[in-house]
């Protein structure tokens, strides 16, 4: 199977180590990773600011680099980003054409995990892990895209790892976009009451699918000095492998 | 409403509040769920209910009609009022009519909708809350802080002491002293009145029905022991049959307070007759527009008319639960407040409200009504920017509109994109320092460590292992 590779803007710029943990996973799993480094941002933080247009404009280049690729799926390790793409269809009411096509993207796009477990089916992971952490579900993978079981799943055959459930874990953790920025003090106030649950599991890390929330939740513990870390679902099955 | 953000500051500086804020919109959340467990056919009732209001919704015109005859065949007098000050008038006109100054009142958010306590006020009539959480609210002398629980945001301790200042309570009575020093005062209100006012969760079109639900009892003492009852409804309340009440029934005090069913259920139709003398003599129905057909009009944002008030949206949301519903400056707070007062209000007015979310989506999966919150805040979101255009936006929102036309500016095309990132490179390791204190980045930097970019990006690394 051939998969394209979306890392998404902040994976390439910010934590590159998701993208290689992804791509290795990928492979593991029997996949051949195509990586079109056409690839930008799918259009979220537009979208959800209020600006469809620009966001179309996006939307309209992750279509067309998909088609180019010929891949049979695309692959992202972001459930938000993933959720995105999932909505194209609905920025393309007046374009009925693009709407197609749009379709044709979103029902051959995948979120990393799902990817593993429902695609692949996969029964092992490449990676080690000792130590204890606890599952954040992340906003936009849980409630658009249904993500709930699979990176529970997997966590559970990374050996040497104890899989704890947080208090509240289906709660946000209070980034939201440009949210946190619009509203920092409030965001701040969500962020503590997850590190409230993340310390009341006293788990090693915290992981999740999104690296948006988890540079918040990062950002976060470390502004409070918390040992704690925040690490991508992806990070930690294939820790400890060379990517 | 035009004040979200410095009132959400004043209240995450009032660690009272949280903490009973936190301990009310928690309790609410798990006895939901708790009440859930037992209720296993949940999400075909959602759909069920949600069908009924889109089909009323559809075909308003004709079920308020049939409402409007059906009611006025058992002996209800029927009111149209297009706009809240109407309503106040309506309602004034008939406490005169009636020859009191005295009123006693059930919880209803509509009323607090056009503020008609207020316009009973300057025209003499004393109209006294009898909902405990409301009349404490009136006492205090502020507006309801949720739409189901309006004092949740009190404490025991600070009831008592303003009940100790407003009624002479002793200072250290326990809360079953503080219900019973309340009772005796809304009792002696209850036998002095000469007209109940009320709200209503459901109309029933064929019937010409009222449905009020309540815990207290005061709601029906408010519409049968004073002479005249006047129930002030909006018109988005009606649904078709006595058989549709059945799914609400089974949705709304599930949703609201974690009830498999409110302790009273009034089913109002029509004054006493002179075979039946229970209920007043007089039975006034005010249908409220004050901008629902306004909004019935939006084919996007219609869906919000359907909501029928459980409030579970507010106890959901990660907002709500840090800042409360005083934060909101409006009526209606939480997720569907600052969907409907936008609406209701004024886009202009309410431009904040649709961006004061997450958009996580928690709203959305406790509507009883499955109305798509997020996708109406995205919408409005929208909406509100369109608007920013068309008038001469502040400079922090024209500030924003370029940001982000430079940022799709350079995320349209590999090499702008290649140029972009580079130049952020550099910023981030000469500047990084100055950088997190200027906006936007100087939010995140409140509370937040900034994260830093890569020394070498995905792509670059991807390129080199070939």
């Amino acid at each position: 199977m051939r998969v394209a590779l979306y890392v998404t803007c902040l994976v390439d710029q910010v934590w590159p180590e998701v993208g290689l943990a992804s791509a290795a996973l990928l492979r593991h799993a029997g996949c051949e990773v195509l990586f079109d480094d056409a690839q930008t941002c799918c259009g979220q933080p537009a979208c959800n600011t209020g600006y469809a247009a620009h966001g179309r404009a996006l939307a309209q280049n992750v279509i067309a680099q998909f088609e180019r690729t010929g891949a049979d799926a695309l692959v992202l390790p972001s459930g938000s980003c993933a959720a995105q793409i999932h909505h194209y269809p609905g920025l393309f009411t007046a374009m009925p054409d693009w709407q197609q096509r749009a379709t044709h993207l979103a029902e051959h796009t995948f979120e990393l995990g799902q990817f593993l477990v429902h695609q692949r089916k996969i029964k092992s992971v490449p990676g080690n892990f000792v130590g204890t952490v606890g599952w954040h579900d992340a906003c936009h993978g849980l409630r658009d895209l249904g993500i709930c079981d699979e990176p529970r799943a997997l966590l559970k055959m990374v050996p040497g790892l104890t899989l704890r459930e947080l208090p509240f874990a289906d709660a946000c953790c209070g980034f939201g976009g440009t949210f946190a920025v619009k509203y920092p003090e409030i965001s701040v106030a969500i962020a503590d009451r997850k590190v409230d649950a993340i310390a009341a599991a006293s788990v090693d890390a915290v992981v999740s699918g999104d690296v948006s929330c988890l540079m918040h939740l990062r950002g976060r513990l470390q502004r409070l000095g918390s040992k704690v870390r925040a690490l991508h679902l992806a990070e930690v099955l294939a820790a400890g492998i060379a990517t | 409403m035009e004040n979200f953000a410095a009132n959400a500051l004043a209240a995450l500086a009032n660690p009272i509040q949280r903490e009973a804020l936190h301990k009310a919109t928690t309790t609410f959340a798990e006895r939901r769920l708790g009440v859930l467990l037992r209720a296993p056919n949940w999400q075909d009732w959602r759909t069920h209910a949600r069908a009924i209001k889109d089909h009323t919704l559809e075909h308003l015109d004709y079920y308020l009609q049939q409402f409007a005859n059906n009611a006025a065949a058992r002996g209800c007098v029927v009111h149209w009022a297009a706009t809240g000050d109407d309503a106040n008038r309506i309602v004034t006109e008939i406490t005169k009519a009636a020859n009191t100054t005295a009123a006693v009142k059930s919880k209803s958010m509509t009323t607090e909708e056009i503020h008609l306590n207020e316009a009973l006020a300057k025209a003499g009539v004393d109209a006294v809350e009898t909902d405990l959480g409301e009349w404490i609210i009136q006492l205090a002398g502020e507006v309801p802080f949720h739409i189901v629980v309006p004092a949740i945001h009190k404490t025991r301790a600070q009831i008592g002491q303003l009940l100790h200042e407003k009624i002479g309570v002793a200072k250290d009575a326990s809360a079953a002293e503080l219900t019973a020093a309340a009772r005796v005062v809304l009792r002696e209100k209850f036998a002095a009145a000469g007209i109940g006012i009320s709200g209503g969760n459901f109309l029933i079109a064929e019937t010409g029905s009222l449905l009020i639900l309540e815990n207290e009892g005061n709601a029906r003492l408010c519409t049968s022991l004073p002479r005249v009852h006047v129930a002030v409804v909006g018109i988005e309340k009606v649904i078709p049959r006595n058989a549709d009440l059945d799914v609400f029934l089974k949705l709304l005090p599930r949703s609201g307070t974690g009830q498999d069913l409110t302790t009273y259920q009034s089913l109002l139709t029509g004054p006493k007759t002179a075979a039946s003398h229970e209920g007043p003599a007089e039975i006034h129905i005010v249908l409220l527009d004050n901008g629902r057909t306004r909004m019935l009009r939006e084919p996007k944002t219609r869906q919000a008319l359907a909501c029928i008030r459980c409030g579970a949206c507010l106890n959901a949301c990660p907002v709500y639960q840090q800042v409360g519903g005083h934060a909101y400056g409006s009526v209606y707070p939480g997720p569907i407040g600052a969907v409907i007062t936008p609406q209701l209000v004024s886009l202009k007015r309410g431009k904040q409200l649709p961006f004061a979310s997450t958009l996580c989506g928690a709203c959305r999966e406790v509507c009883p009504v499955k109305i798509d919150i997020p996708e109406l805040l995205l919408h409005l979101r929208g909406e509100v920017l369109v608007g920013n255009q068309a008038a001469k936006a502040a400079a922090p929102d024209r500030l924003q509109a370029l940001g982000f036309s430079i940022w799709a500016f350079f995320m349209r095309g590999k090499r702008r994109y290649a140029f972009a990132t580079t130049l952020a490179r550099c910023c981030d390791r000469m500047f990084s320092p100055l950088l997190r204190h200027l906006p936007p980045l100087s939010g995140w930097h409140k509370g937040r460590e900034l994260p830093r970019l890569a020394k070498r990006s995905f792509r670059a690394q991807w390129r080199k292992q070939g």
